[in-house]
């Protein structure tokens, strides 16, 4: 970022509250005002002041996965400074500062990369401040750099007792030319890395301060809300407003191609506003479009062969000569995101510039967008990153963005375009849908010596990032299905890309592996059931070669009292998997009353994600995945009629609630290899343990979600 | 029409309509931001503030039923003593992640303790189960409440 480009950035965020500024202020760095720009910035993550302020840029943004925590963690480290001592900025949009190197170099946050990306290059920030702050010392005193050393904020002399505070350093250390890369501490030496730090966000969020971008308030601002095509596709036919404008509050009707706002003095008065209008659609091409029809087509497809993900041995040989022969279909249904954090944006179109405030988990692309419908070069739009609540893949998408620059084109001054829960509901784009074929073959001892597996669905990768769609494949279509860490001699593999009609998609908590995994782990029970063998032991026989995927099953299952007795109704699953680079075993334990509804009461997760950061940070995101795949397993389904989405709100969307979450127990393996992913991995895993949990308890083998209380009523029912 | 609202213990005057609902007028028009927007219809607890003490729902209380009642919101319950308790016992349990319902989770669980001191689970899930929470803290938000219900017990 340019000085010029940081400046402005700075001010605007004091003029409109501060946003991230105030409200992550920690107590002991004083005062909310923007500042803490300092001479001294060696990379774009770390900018010391002379006034001592240490202030780290966040390439990634807090939506709830602690990455406000751990990010800094990594870079005290090495910088050698504590955690109190620092204050946070969220980076602004600058995809060649703050690039994702495992997501193509977008600045994206997702896929649970965050850590895996971060774990080299943000420790590097860190020390190569700190080296500079140590050589800037040793220069003045004139000592060897090697007779000094950092600590919390200061670097010492030890032989001498002297010691100079970073911001009495600043100054001299951006005179010194920065080293490309320096030596790293040993693990062994790790103070902050490892240990269960503070979230650094929560101050912020249990007072209310937290500034969200819903919460944006800039002078002037206007509330805004919409009604767009109850058809994807749909346009405006014709539109009375007279009604709406008589709305005390109401100061304006935008009406676009495909989509009608109405601008108040507040929510109340838009929402008002909004109920009055008379809109009458032309729900264009996909007006009789329904569910069903998506999943036939789907099923239809997956007659044809696909493109091969990956193909092991011989599997049409070894299927013919097996002993017993599995096969089944599976499919999930499209899901909304439903964060609660309803979609909305701030924009403020002017001749000269623009400025969007908004909480995006791509803010290169964020900008893009605006720039583009307003009609502006990128340098004249300011994007202002806020918190998120709550992500899940939803804010990878601009369209929330551009819809709001439509509007604001139409607005004289800044204006706030909030989704209701409906529109955010109806106008999501979808986790897709998916039909899988799956054959198995087992030999005479029922163990698997042929896996065949073809699945058809919408490929996310191929519109978000074409370059990753290659030869009808994408990673993450494939992610959990291939790979497997089990020891199969014969296996085979197939995609089919097939994009509903009408439904737009896109990347939700676990994307792929929340397909494959439940597709996988679930046929892999029903092999075991086959085989009449104990599902843990099942699995165990076939993953000599996984040893990290074998010690998470182990303790999992040890941890779960597995092969204990249950009641009679109640019965535990087991899934264990490899992806986002952690390994993941769940047990969950289900009771099914006798009018078929479904109680998660216990999860037991053990997990090997490698070196960990915060280990508080993986238990608390383990437990959320878990409860974000039961919401889906027990709930989670959109349907489609009329080309019209029949969800709207929590009432016809469920989410899993206090009184139905289970207990969560969360063990973490020692691991001395890299970290990798964890904000998704629970979300995958636990779908299959539940479903497979079910068949324990009732011997119903469920191979669509979600779970269908009608399917396993038993006796009366009552 | 003009309507007065005492919010936080100040009165303030808005000019809205008499169905304008409780949320709107804290968030749009006195600039108190705490308080979120989930749901609308009373289906998810995020806009949940006291009003005279009692957990409701500002998506669904028009501003013309609050005259005379003393509303709280996120900004201030720190000031009451189950409050303050609630607030700490979150930060204790490490309860947030995105944060963003957790202003309505604090507030339905301390208007539990004010007026059920040592809640049972039923007690909890009676309280709590009309808050979701999307990121799944539930089982933090469990034992941060009775954490909470312990200092209080304590005296503390």
């Amino acid at each position: 970022m340019t000085d010029l480009a940081r400046r402005s950035f700075l001010r605007t965020g004091a003029a409109t509250g501060g946003g991230l500024l105030l409200s992550l202020t920690l107590p002991l760095t004083g005062g909310a005002q923007a500042a803490g720009d300092g001479p001294f910035a060696p990379n774009a993550f770390v900018r010391i002041g002379e006034d001592g302020r240490i202030v780290l840029v966040m390439p990634y943004v807090e939506m709830g996965q602690g990455t406000y925590t751990a990010i800094p963690m990594l870079i005290a480290e090495e910088l050698e400074v504590t955690l109190n001592q620092v204050r946070l900025e969220h980076a602004p949009p600058d995809e060649k500062l703050y690039g994702n190197p495992l997501v193509a170099g977008v600045q994206a946050t997702g896929g649970s990369t965050a850590i895996m990306a971060s774990w080299q290059p943000l420790r590097q920030a860190g020390a190569i401040a700190r080296t500079l702050l140590i050589a800037a010392a040793a220069k003045r005193w004139n000592v060897a750099p090697e007779a000094c050393r950092a600590q919390a904020g200061e670097v010492l002399h030890p032989a001498t007792g002297r010691s100079l505070k970073y911001g009495a350093l600043a100054a001299d250390a951006a005179k010194l030319p920065v080293p490309k890369e320096v030596a790293l501490k040993d693990p062994k030496d790790f103070k902050i890395i490892g240990t269960p730090a503070k979230r650094l966000d929560a101050p912020a969020k249990v007072d209310g301060s937290a500034v969200y971008g819903i919460d944006a308030r800039p002078p002037g601002v206007k509330i805004a809300t919409l009604a767009q095509s109850p058809v994807f596709g749909g346009r405006v036919k014709s539109l009375d407003d007279a009604a709406a404008k008589a709305v005390k509050g109401v100061r304006q009707i935008v009406r676009l191609d495909d989509a009608v706002a109405v601008v108040a003095d507040h929510m109340g008065a838009a929402k008002k506003g909004l109920a009055a209008l008379k809109i009458d659609w032309d729900d264009g091409p996909h007006a009789k479009l329904t569910t069903d029809q998506i999943a036939r087509e789907l099923e239809q497809a997956t007659l044809a062969a696909g493109a091969v993900a990956e193909t092991i041995g011989d599997t049409a040989k070894a299927l013919a000569s097996a002993a017993t022969k599995v096969e089944a279909t599976y499919q999930l249904p499209f899901l909304a995101h439903a964060a609660l954090e309803p979609m909305n944006c701030t924009v403020h179109v002017r001749k000269d510039g623009c400025d969007v405030w908004v909480g995006t988990q791509v803010a290169a692309r964020a900008q893009a967008a605006a720039a583009k419908v307003a009609g502006l070069p990128l340098d004249k739009v300011v994007l202002h990153q806020h918190l998120i609540g709550g992500g899940f893949g939803r804010r990878l998408e601009i369209d929330g963005v551009t819809r709001a620059t439509e509007i604001a084109r139409h607005v004289d001054g800044p204006v706030k375009v909030v989704w209701t829960r409906e529109e955010d509901i109806q106008h999501d784009m979808y986790r897709p849908y998916w039909f899988d074929r799956l054959q198995a073959g087992l030999d005479e001892k029922g163990r698997p010596v042929a896996w065949n597996h073809r699945f058809a669905g919408s490929s996310i990768i191929a519109r978000w990032l074409p370059p990753g769609f290659n030869k009808g494949l994408d990673p993450d279509s494939v992610d959990g299905a291939i790979h497997l860490p089990y020891g199969l001699p014969n296996m085979h593999v197939e995609y089919l890309r097939v994009e509903p009609p009408g439904i737009p998609t896109a990347f939700w908590r676990s994307v792929g592996p929340s397909h494959n995994v439940f597709v996988v782990e679930s046929f892999m029970d029903e092999l075991a059931a086959t085989a009449k063998q104990d599902p843990v032991a099942y699995r165990l026989a076939l993953l000599e070669k996984s040893p990290r995927a074998k010690a998470v099953l182990e303790l999992a299952a040890a941890k779960a009292g597995w092969g204990q007795a249950l009641p009679q109704g109640v019965g535990r699953g087991v899934s264990v998997q490899h992806v986002f680079g952690s390994y993941l075993a769940q047990v969950a334990e289900v009771e099914v009353a006798k009018n078929g509804s479904v109680r998660v009461r216990r999860v037991v997760a053990a997990v090997d994600c490698g070196i960990v950061v915060n280990p508080d940070t993986v238990k608390a995101q383990i437990e959320s995945a878990t409860n974000f795949g039961i919401t889906a397993a027990l709930y989670g389904e959109i349907t489609v009629k009329d080309g019209r989405v029949e969800q709207s709100n929590f009432d016809t969307y469920q989410m899993l609630r206090l009184d139905e979450a289970p207990s969560i127990e969360v063990h973490i393996v020692k691991s001395s290899q890299a970290p990798g992913g964890m904000g998704e991995p629970g979300t995958s895993a636990i779908v299959p343990a539940v479903a497979n949990a079910i068949f324990a308890a009732t011997g119903k083998r469920l191979r669509r979600m979600p779970v269908d209380p009608a399917q396993l009523k038993r006796g009366d029912g009552r | 029409m003009a309507f007065n609202v005492k919010i936080n213990g100040k009165q303030h005057s808005v000019d809205v309509d008499e169905d304008t609902p409780l949320l709107w007028v804290l968030r749009d028009v006195l600039g108190l931001t705490g308080t979120k927007f989930g749901c609308g219809m009373a289906l998810c607890g995020a806009c949940t503030v006291h009003v005279d003490g009692v957990a409701t729902r500002s998506c669904v209380t028009p501003v013309n039923a609050l005259q005379g009642s003393e509303v709280t919101t996120i900004e201030a319950v720190g000031k009451t003593v189950a409050g303050a308790r609630v607030q700490k016992a979150w930060l204790d349990h490490e309860v947030v992640q995105c944060g963003y319902c957790q202003s309505g989770q604090i507030m339905s669980a301390a208007a539990l303790l004010a007026s059920t001191p040592k809640p049972t689970d039923a007690d909890i899930d009676g309280a709590m189960s009309g808050n979701v929470c999307r990121c799944g803290t539930y089982g933090r938000i469990r034992e941060a409440i009775k954490q909470a219900a312990q200092s209080g017990s304590k005296g503390g």
